[in-house]
């Protein structure tokens, strides 16, 4: 494998990082915290580092301060019930953990959703990434000491969970999503208003790419830090923009048969070859664009019918297992659904797309600086409901 | 219970559907890789056409079934866990207890590809090149009382099965061997017991169970009669 000059020079880094924990000349270690309660953690995540100087030699994640038994609570509970606990996996992007679940159960069902529930499952599974991701790119400039971008953000955030908030009712868990479609209808105005946010938030993705990625000591931050090698990443199973990155061409939306709307539409995959932190969050910014793509798109073409094919009333799935998963705002989230053909789920493994990117953690701090563990930190971007689950 | 209507799509359909799809070459490609690399160690495999695969293979060709595999091209790690098979003791908190003593059909059926112990380990991985996932499973041998059951680790060949496999000991209490470092991830040290196991009783559950029993009113007689005529579709528990 070719390295790029960067590649190499944070592999010499480790590399020097591992010869001092090793030999005799290690100067007296330190321990340095990070954490439970830090901003760029977004929840409660303990990283442990001993550093040598600037430098990082060891670090070590610490999660399990949010850790609430889904995969037990799932197996007391019905099928249509655990959507409300999916839910609050991934708190930024609530809709789009339901989307899998329903869709493990359909397949176990070997129903389908109408086209109608399709689209707009799409529409919002896109919005709630939208939503998710905006809230990531104004956070970047907080872990640099910005402040003027998270407002930016959470000002057009919120035009988006008011459109979630009028199709589902709930702004952060709208626990909306049903075994055979949708709870209910768009409301009247609905697409109009989504248009206009849309354009909205296309706006916003401009001004940050301006505010922040065209900022020297933003860029001078990000480019050559924290480098992840395509294999590397594969190893640790990071998903989503974090193995996009690293230049591996893999979109679940795209390489996979999914009974959602997401073929209907135009878009692109992005990729980059750098793997470092700067290209993660490139990565992010053009994959909003192309969200505000696909719902635009999709708005044109709902098509009429009913949002709910015909379920029995007490769903039973009948015995099986399926696994499904999508790509989320975070990544690869996906689950393993065992039924012995009873009112709920016997088990389910929760694939949460962070659990895996922040096992990657360990490996991409060692040899880098103290300031940079918080931008790489932010890069990987991690929701801590995702982690612990 | 409302009985189905008559326009609810039956299993029978789409098996007659399925079973007029071609073959999947594709998977059956890999299994046939599969069995020429670890031979006998691959002991039952399950073939749902252009959709998925599963394999499972024999406890000692656990480690040797993740080489062949990440040689083959399955070099993106998804993920890697275990499942207790045995049915829960405590049923699944949707009876009222009122209605007398569970009555739980103790004996263990496991799922696709079958198996003969109680817990089996599962992990998937995924071909990026060629768009194909694979769940491998291996059976966990039931240890003897007071003991462990032990697999082998894939850390060294997976990275990412490094967590996954902490928190697979954390809640399973399955050991595997050559992990470099299997502390909890989430519950103190000091925890005793395995709550993914189905004999761990879920104690939300035990003390106050589950609280839609008594909160949802039964269903109206006139509904109960006439189901077919009731084009309305399901919403969860109706309740509200």
């Amino acid at each position: 494998m070719t390295m790029t000059d960067r590649q190499q020079l944070s592999y010499i880094a480790s590399q020097a990082a591992d010869a001092r924990l090793n030999v005799e000349l290690e100067t007296e270690g330190m321990t340095l915290n990070i954490g439970p309660q830090h901003p760029a953690t977004h929840g409660t995540l303990r990283i442990i580092c001993r550093l040598d100087g600037e430098q990082v030699i060891w670090a070590e994640p610490v999660a399990g301060y949010m850790h609430r038994g889904y995969e037990k609570l799932t197996e007391v509970r019905t099928f249509p019930q655990v959507t409300s606990l999916v839910n609050r996996i991934d708190w930024l992007g609530s809709f789009a953990n339901e989307v899998p679940f329903i869709l493990a159960a359909e397949k176990l069902m070997e129903i389908e959703a109408p086209p109608r529930a399709q689209v707009i499952r799409t529409i919002l599974f896109e919005l709630s990434r939208i939503a998710n991701v905006s809230l990531f790119l104004g956070d970047l400039g907080v872990q640099m000491g910005a402040i003027t971008p998270v407002f930016l953000a959470f000002r057009d955030r919120e035009y988006v969970l008011n459109l979630i908030e009028g199709a589902t009712g709930g702004r952060f868990h709208p626990n909306f999503d049903r075994i055979g479609g949708l709870k209910d209808d768009l409301p009247k105005g609905w697409i109009d208003e989504t248009r206009t946010v849309v354009k909205k938030l296309m706006d916003f993705c401009d001004t940050i790419e301006d505010l922040l990625f065209g900022n020297e000591i933003f860029q001078s931050r990000m480019r050559g830090i924290g480098i992840i090698p395509a294999d590397i990443a594969k190893d640790y199973g990071l998903s989503g923009a974090n193995l996009r990155a690293s230049g591996v061409d893999w979109d679940l939306r795209r390489d996979q048969d999914l009974p959602m709307a997401w073929d209907k539409a135009d878009w692109k995959v992005w990729t980059h070859p750098d793997g470092d932190s700067w290209a993660r969050c490139w990565i992010r910014l053009q994959e909003t664009r192309e969200s505000c793509k696909i719902v635009e798109q999709l708005l044109d073409q709902i098509p009429a019918g009913p949002i709910m094919t015909k379920v029995p009333r007490i769903i039973k799935v009948p015995e099986g297992e399926a696994w499904v998963s999508t790509e989320n705002p975070l990544g690869e989230m996906g689950y393993y659904v065992v039924s012995k053909g009873g009112l709920g789920p016997f088990r389910v493994k929760i694939r949460s797309a962070s659990f895996n990117n922040i096992s990657i953690v360990p490996w991409a701090l060692k040899g880098v600086y103290v300031p940079d563990i918080i931008t790489i930190l932010a890069s990987l971007y991690f929701i801590l409901g995702d982690i612990d689950r | 219970m409302a009985p189905l209507s008559d326009d609810t799509v039956t299993q029978d359909g789409d098996a007659a559907a399925q079973a007029a799809l071609p073959g999947d070459g594709l998977r059956e490609g890999i299994v046939d890789a599969l069995r020429a690399a670890i031979g006998e160690g691959l002991v039952d495999t399950h073939l749902s056409p252009n959709d998925d695969l599963w394999v499972r293979v024999s406890t000692d060709a656990w480690r040797a079934t993740g080489e062949a595999l990440k040689a083959a091209g399955f070099t993106y790690f998804c993920f890697l866990s275990a499942i207790d098979w045995m049915p829960s003791p405590y049923g699944t908190g949707e009876v009222d207890p009122d209605d007398g003593p569970l009555e739980i059909d103790p004996t263990i059926v496991q799922g696709v590809t079958g198996g003969e112990t109680r817990m089996q380990v599962f992990a998937r991985v995924t071909d990026i090149s060629r768009h194909v996932g694979v769940t491998i499973k291996a059976d966990v041998p039931d240890p003897a009382e007071g003991t462990s059951p032990v697999m082998d680790s894939w850390s060294s060949l997976y990275a990412g099965a490094n967590w996954h496999e902490r928190e697979c000991h954390e809640m399973f209490g399955i050991g595997f061997n050559g992990h470099p470092d299997l502390r909890n991830m989430y519950l103190p040290t000091e925890f005793e017991g395995f709550p993914l196991r189905k004999d761990f009783p879920l104690l939300a559950r035990m003390v106050k169970p589950w609280p839609g029993i008594v909160d949802v009113e039964p269903m109206p007689e006139v509904e109960e009669e006439a189901p077919a005529a009731d084009a309305e579709v399901a919403t969860e528990g109706d309740a509200s």
